[in-house]
């Protein structure tokens, strides 16, 4: 049994850190929105784990490749931790998402397309998790995993384009000035500081999370070893 | 080493122009298969349209579809109808090939491994314009409204395309899964959405009739992604009946 490597302990206490200095910035430092008032600083953390969610996603469409242009299983390992992170951020941005809409939209879900296409998003991922289970060759697990992470992939991209084609009532705050959204505000200096501090502690709460994933992936497939050594005796 | 000699030696006799005729036939001898098994069992065409045709009186139970309503809807149902039938299809297809051990045939066949793909995506989608062409009249017929147009029709391939192309290629892992009856939909429907909204929205717009520059946004969508799901099946498809 491996020892936890130094630099995650590291990462471990810097993380931690990050997000208490992430949730000053976002309860205190950040200003009340005047409009809204505080329910808006769900926004940070809502937009924060949806980025986590789609960088996730990402992350297995590009292992995906990796693995099967090159083989390796920890190409494979680092798909599936990287699904098993994203599906939970990405409910996470969408319970966050339906928290904030209660007041400013004044109900809890919407058919917005927005909305729509990143619950879709998240339904590709727990596919993706049904599919694994439900084969036994991990070979052959490993392959349909990244062709399907890889084909899944494609359907998230739609949920960002969809903001732009679709006539929606989420706003576009981050790049676009269309203000006409429901709910649309613009950020002050402070604001960004908090939002993008968010973003920032995200990718780090990613990050160690992705590690210890995959450090217990090895350690399950430690013990299968062991276990079938035990029995062939 | 010989063999693989001679292999190349014949390659480069036949050239480029014979390959690919060679290529088609190959493609052509599985639609082929699939058409004549089909004709002999008739277990899988018969299959869908009477669960489409069930589909339908279902949702016109359901929705109570009186006059204002249905123009709305309709689309909406029709592509319902057709997804359903569609994962219905490509279930029994795949299945039919792996039950039988006849995929492994197929895959002994010296032929290239997206051959057999794009042979298995034209039955599929074969099958699957039958089943339209037969429930698009019988929905008009029912519901009172003229769906025979043009652009609706138009419409109607385009999705049934892209809806197959990637279909076909989830079938395939599906079948070889040990939940595949209930996997296929689960892997299929939340993949083809831009597909489905794309048919629906622009076989909408042609139903009542919409000012083409407002469709071709749908169209648009649609036809990327009939590309993007045939260039992917395509390249990934190998990895999938890898042995």
């Amino acid at each position: 049994m491996e020892p936890t490597p130094r630099l995650l302990k590291i990462l471990n206490g810097f993380t931690g850190l990050l997000f208490i200095a992430a949730l000053y910035m976002v309860l205190f430092y950040a200003p009340r929105e005047v409009v809204m008032g505080d329910v808006q600083r769900v926004f940070y953390f809502h937009v924060a784990a949806g980025w986590v969610g789609a960088l996730a996603f990402l992350v297995t469409a590009a292992a995906g490749i990796i693995y099967l242009a090159r083989g390796g299983n920890r190409w494979d390992q680092l798909a599936l931790a990287s699904v098993e992170i994203g599906v939970i951020f990405t409910f996470i941005n969408i319970v966050s998402g339906s928290i904030w809409a209660r007041p400013i939209w004044n109900t809890w879900w919407t058919w917005d397309p927005r909305l729509v296409t990143a619950t879709i998003m998240e339904l590709v991922y727990i596919a993706y998790l049904m599919l694994r289970q439900g084969i036994e060759d991990p070979d052959r697990r490993a392959r349909f995993g990244a062709v399907y992470g890889i084909v899944g992939f494609i359907s998230v991209p739609l949920t960002f384009l969809s903001i732009r084609i679709f006539r929606t009532i989420h706003p576009v705050v981050v790049g676009s000035g269309d203000l006409t959204a429901e709910g649309a505000f613009d950020m002050t200096p402070k604001m960004q500081a908090a939002f993008f501090f968010s973003l920032f502690t995200f990718t780090f709460v990613y990050i160690t999370l992705l590690w210890h994933r995959l450090r217990l992936q090895r350690l399950v497939e430690y013990v299968e070893a062991r276990k079938s050594q035990a029995l062939t005796g | 080493m010989t063999e693989q000699a001679g292999a190349i030696e014949v390659a480069m006799r036949i050239g480029w122009a014979g390959r690919l005729a060679r290529y088609l036939r190959s493609i052509a001898a599985i639609v082929w298969k699939d058409v004549v098994a089909e004709f002999r069992s008739r277990e899988l065409l018969g299959g869908m349209l009477v669960f489409a045709l069930l589909v339908i009186l279902i949702f016109n139970f359901a929705l109570e579809l009186d006059i204002r309503t249905r123009e709305s809807v309709a689309t909406g149902v029709l592509w319902v109808t057709f997804a359903f039938a569609g994962t219905l299809g490509l279930n029994r297809s795949m299945a039919m090939e792996k039950d039988r051990g006849s995929l492994d045939g197929l895959l002994l066949a010296p032929v290239d491994r997206s051959a057999i793909y794009f042979g298995k995506a034209l039955g599929n989608l074969l099958f699957m314009l039958i089943v339209e062409a037969i429930v698009i009249p019988t929905f008009s017929v029912l519901y009172n409204l003229n769906l025979l147009k043009a652009g609706l029709l138009l419409v109607v391939l385009l999705g049934s395309v892209g809806y197959i192309a990637v279909g076909t290629l989830l079938s395939s892992m599906a079948v070889q899964a040990r939940t595949r009856d209930v996997l296929l939909p689960i892997l299929l429907f939340p993949v083809a959405v831009p597909v489905l909204l794309a048919s629906v929205k622009a076989s909408n717009g042609f139903l009542i009739g919409l000012e083409m520059v407002e469709i071709w946004p749908w169209l648009n969508l649609l036809i990327a992604y009939d590309i993007i799901f045939i260039a992917v099946s395509f390249m990934v498809f190998d990895f999938i009946v890898e042995e």
